[in-house]
């Protein structure tokens, strides 16, 4: 039995704060963490199959033409090479988030250098990787594509677009104002597991273990790309080792090991090698942003202006959502907001961990911290007193606001000390030391989702949903949900994932899973207490259930009569979703170091105070949180994709020369979790915190790096001769 | 006699095809695919296994290099049933989120304890003469060729700190 709810109103009656299992929300580690831990835990690749052949991807060589022919001949008489496949159903491009069709296709046109064209496949992965080497290809190269997004006339995003009162005529009035442009370079989500896949036919029936975020998306953009129906395709990711957006959409290795199983007759595994993961998936966009902000005499804004420009592929329509936040952040009437995109011959731009305020967020934060210094106002002090009561633009109210609260807590927490703002006041040796603080922001996302409950009459339950879990935590978190909701020790309570033969659920991304699948789960067990509250004659907010019991002694499994009880939880947002703005608030502060001589920075220590409705588990939101500053530490110092401007093709397609942060790089993190109760949010009353920790901490560095040591800098990341450029005297 | 790879005190025939690295021999020769590969090139650490103690890349070599050997891989150091003190300790502090590096930081994490142990000195230590003592930095130093992209890197430490104190045990 399905039990729907879609939700028009907020949520305030705060039921789960009324149960007496008191799980919800502690610290409990992982419930698939031995398995972790223990190398037990089985990832795409790894699933024992028979007879499975190896398929390894060619990849282009030019930046755009035709492949005029492929020397299938070259290969085939290799010891133990199978096939070439060069199918025109192979996908070229990784499928964007939620597209839910499939992504482009036809590899005989390139559009980028490194675009997948043809797949071999031989009986071991070396026979393949060898062959895969060795395939002759032809191509027709067309001359001219555009590689640079600054010399393409770009396309305006009207929807993104602001223009309200006159930012100008603000400008030129205001007290203290500032006009800065920043540039971010590209990211790579390197997520640590390849892409991979092992596509296996019975018949016409496709099982794909796969190394995705969004199952109940990829179901149908594989449907789509192999022209088939989704009730013959099983797809299964019950691990996945990390995405952060890489995985949101099937990329190229899942169709490519699908017509080729079907091709050869047998099993075929693909798994990509970490160069083409770099070169084939998805790159965060470049930014270039101009930030304006025109504030009166008391630093209170009058003006807001932020335009930024982006860049992806001819036919792509994500841009890089730099401005998300930037709508609501900050006051100030007088508004300017734009977002461009180029279309450039660069591989494919698309969601990497907090698309647009991951960027965004670094400019704002710091041309804010410059504001600060003009104005000659503290930074905490500063934001405090520009925090709108209700969103600037479309004039509606707040699902809720701890932007103040995190700014305190964590300013206090960390020992924010107001009297140190002017540059170069402390000094060891070589080194000049720091502090700066940023806001963080990220929007609310929340999607429809399904899950099933079953109360099982040995006194488990049996959480079931086609969701992933890819590090976030979602196995745990749905354990002490329905533990919480039932009266179960989690213990009790098996999770099964990522499986698309379990009901839909929203799958990994935007930060929106926890919120979103957590009140399906919610919605179905609510609909078992209805039915055990009947059996018992009471109703459901009365049912009091813990350690399998009910309040009067009754277990459980005496209640079910010897019959599992099962409902299928369907949460869908309604009018809540255009009533409210809703969003993730919080603040980040960091003491760095910076040497004098060379310009190195080193983050000293490094604090983030957030936001973001109920708290499900305290210790894998907390993970989630030094997740989010570690990759802080990254866009602020570190990372960067540099492409070669002759014909496009990433350069530092490797993690040796894509510098994500190691383990010297990133101190101890403190965290403060202010909780509250979102329930505008979800009915469970909790926003997403994957991304959250990542939106503005790389400026809390770069605003430190200035205090330290005066050099004010403008472009991400801040490399050391970068630092040393601009390091006065 | 055929050359051997002793693998969790196991014997193994090494490969024929001696293109087949050591790394690609444990995950898809004899199933242990506790062994990660993240990169293939010595870039990362999650494919980190015990070579006759010290902790080595095991994409960086080729199976058919290690007859005689004897290597310890993340299988080989704790079960779910009786997980090593390091296993309990990352499972306790949260020292990981997907866990697609993990088997790679415990393995390395476990030689790492022995090379200070063994005085072995690093970029972070006072002098390379001498005891070493077990720092924070010590630490993060010695395990910086094991990449987490989900950034669990302060609760990993913590878990290292707090075997090399005695903990979990």
């Amino acid at each position: 039995m399905t039990v729907h709810f879609k939700q028009d109103e907020p949520v305030n009656s705060n039921r789960l704060d009324g149960m007496k299992q008191g799980v919800l929300g502690k610290p409990l580690p992982r419930i698939e963490g031995l398995a972790k831990v223990t190398g037990t835990a089985s990832y795409a690749a790894e699933f024992p199959v028979e007879n499975c052949a190896e398929g390894v991807l060619v990849t282009a060589t030019i930046t755009r033409g035709e492949v005029t022919s492929i020397d299938r001949e070259s290969v085939l008489s290799m010891p133990g090479v199978i096939a070439v496949i060069d199918d025109e159903k192979l996908c070229t491009r990784a499928a964007q988030g939620t597209a839910n069709e499939a992504p482009m296709q036809g590899p005989s046109q390139v559009c980028y250098w490194g675009q997948p064209i043809a797949l071999v496949v031989a009986e071991t992965f070396e026979q393949a990787r060898d062959a895969a080497k060795h395939l002759a290809v032809e191509y027709r190269k067309e001359e001219g594509a555009p590689l640079d997004p600054s010399e393409v006339e770009p396309e305006e995003q009207e929807d993104e677009t602001v223009h309200q009162g006159d930012l100008a005529h603000a400008m030129a009035d205001a007290a203290h104002s500032v006009d800065v442009t920043y540039t971010t370079k590209g990211h790579a989500s390197a997520a640590m597991e390849p892409h991979a896949a092992i596509a296996q036919w019975d018949g016409d029936k496709l099982t794909v273990h796969a190394s995705l975020q969004m199952l109940n998306y990829n179901i149908t953009e594989l449907a789509d790309a192999l022209d088939m129906k989704e009730e013959n395709i099983r797809l299964i990711s019950r691990f996945v080792g990390g995405g952060f957006g890489s995985k949101l959409g099937i990329s190229e290795e899942v169709v490519a090991a699908a017509l080729a199983a079907k091709e050869v007759g047998r099993p075929v595994r693909v798994v990509q090698s970490r160069q083409q993961v770099f070169q084939t998936v998805m790159r965060r966009s470049e930014t270039t942003q101009r930030l304006r902000l025109a504030a009166d005499s008391d630093g209170k804004l009058i003006g807001f202006g932020h335009e930024a420009l982006v860049s992806n592929l001819p036919g792509e329509t994500f841009a890089e959502p730099v401005l998300q936040s930037s709508h609501f952040m900050y006051g100030g009437e007088n508004r300017e907001l734009m977002l461009n995109v180029a279309r450039i011959h660069r591989m494919t731009a698309g969601s990497v961990r907090a698309p647009g305020e991951a960027v965004g967020m670094p400019a704002l934060e710091g041309a804010m911290d410059v504001l600060a210094a003009k104005a000659g106002i503290d930074p905490v002090e500063l934001r405090l007193r520009n925090i709108p009561e209700k969103d600037p633009e479309d004039g509606l109210p707040f699902s809720s606001h701890k932007l103040a609260e995190c700014l305190k807590q964590g300013a206090e927490a960390f020992g924010w000390d107001k009297d140190q703002r002017k540059p170069r006041q402390r000094r060891e040796g070589e080194w000049w030391i720091g502090t700066g603080m940023a806001s963080a922001a990220r929007v609310h996302n929340i999607s429809e989702a399904k899950a099933r409950v079953t109360l099982k009459t040995d006194g488990t339950a049996l959480v079931e949903t086609d969701m992933t879990d890819i590090g976030t935590g979602t196995y745990t978190i749905l354990a002490q949900i329905a533990g919480e909701m039932l009266g179960l020790d989690p213990k009790r309570v098996l999770v099964e994932l990522g499986d698309t033969r379990h009901p839909r659920g929203p799958g990994s991304g935007g930060s929106w899973g926890a919120a979103s699948i957590g009140s399906a789960v919610y919605v179905a067990c609510k609909a078992i207490r209805e039915e055990l509250a009947t059996r018992i004659g009471t109703s459901e907010d009365k049912l009091e259930l813990s350690e399998g019991k009910t309040a009067t002694g009754e277990s459980l499994t005496d209640l079910l009569e010897g019959k599992d009880l099962a409902r299928e939880g369907h949460y869908e947002p309604g009018d809540i979703e255009d009533d409210y703005t809703a969003s993730g608030f919080g603040a980040f502060f960091a003491e760095v170091r910076v040497n004098h001589y060379t310009g190195e920075t080193r983050v000293e220590r490094m604090l983030g105070a957030f936001g973001f409705g109920r708290v499900l588990n305290a210790k894998t939101a907390r993970s989630q949180c030094i997740g989010g500053i570690t990759w802080s530490i990254g866009v602020a110092l570190t990372e960067a994709l540099e492409f070669d401007p002759r014909d496009g093709h990433l350069v530092n397609c490797d993690l040796a020369e894509y510098h994500v942060p190691v383990h010297r790089d990133v101190p101890d993190l403190d965290v403060v979790l202010v909780e509250e109760r979102d329930g505008a949010a979800s009915p469970i009353q909790a926003k997403g915190i994957g991304e959250l920790g990542m939106c503005g901490g790389a400026a809390a560095i770069a605003n430190a790096i200035y205090n330290a040591c005066g050099a004010r800098l403008y472009d991400y990341p801040m490399t050391p001769d970068r630092v040393l450029a601009v390091m006065p005297d | 006699m055929a050359d051997t790879i002793t693998v969790n005190e196991t014997a193994y025939p090494t490969p024929d095809d001696p293109r087949v690295s050591l790394l690609d021999f444990l995950r898809q020769h004899i199933g242990l695919t506790g062994t990660k590969k993240g990169c293939d090139h010595g870039q990362c650490g999650a494919c980190t296994v015990i070579v006759n103690g010290v902790r080595i890349n095991s994409c960086l070599t080729l199976a058919a290099m290690h007859d005689g050997d004897s290597v310890t891989t993340i299988e080989g150091l704790g079960t779910p049933d009786e997980p090593s003190a390091l296993q309990r300790a990352f499972l306790e502090h949260d020292g990981f989120q997907c866990g697609y590096c993990t088997p790679g930081q415990i393995c390395s994490a476990t030689a790492m304890l022995e090379e200070i142990a063994a005085d072995w000195p690093s970029d972070a230590s006072e002098n390379l003469e001498g005891r070493i003592a077990i720092s924070g930095e010590e630490i993060r130093e010695r395990m910086s060729g094991n990449l987490c992209r989900c950034g669990a890197y302060a609760n990993i430490v913590a878990a290292i700190e707090e075997v090399a104190a005695g903990g979990r045990s």
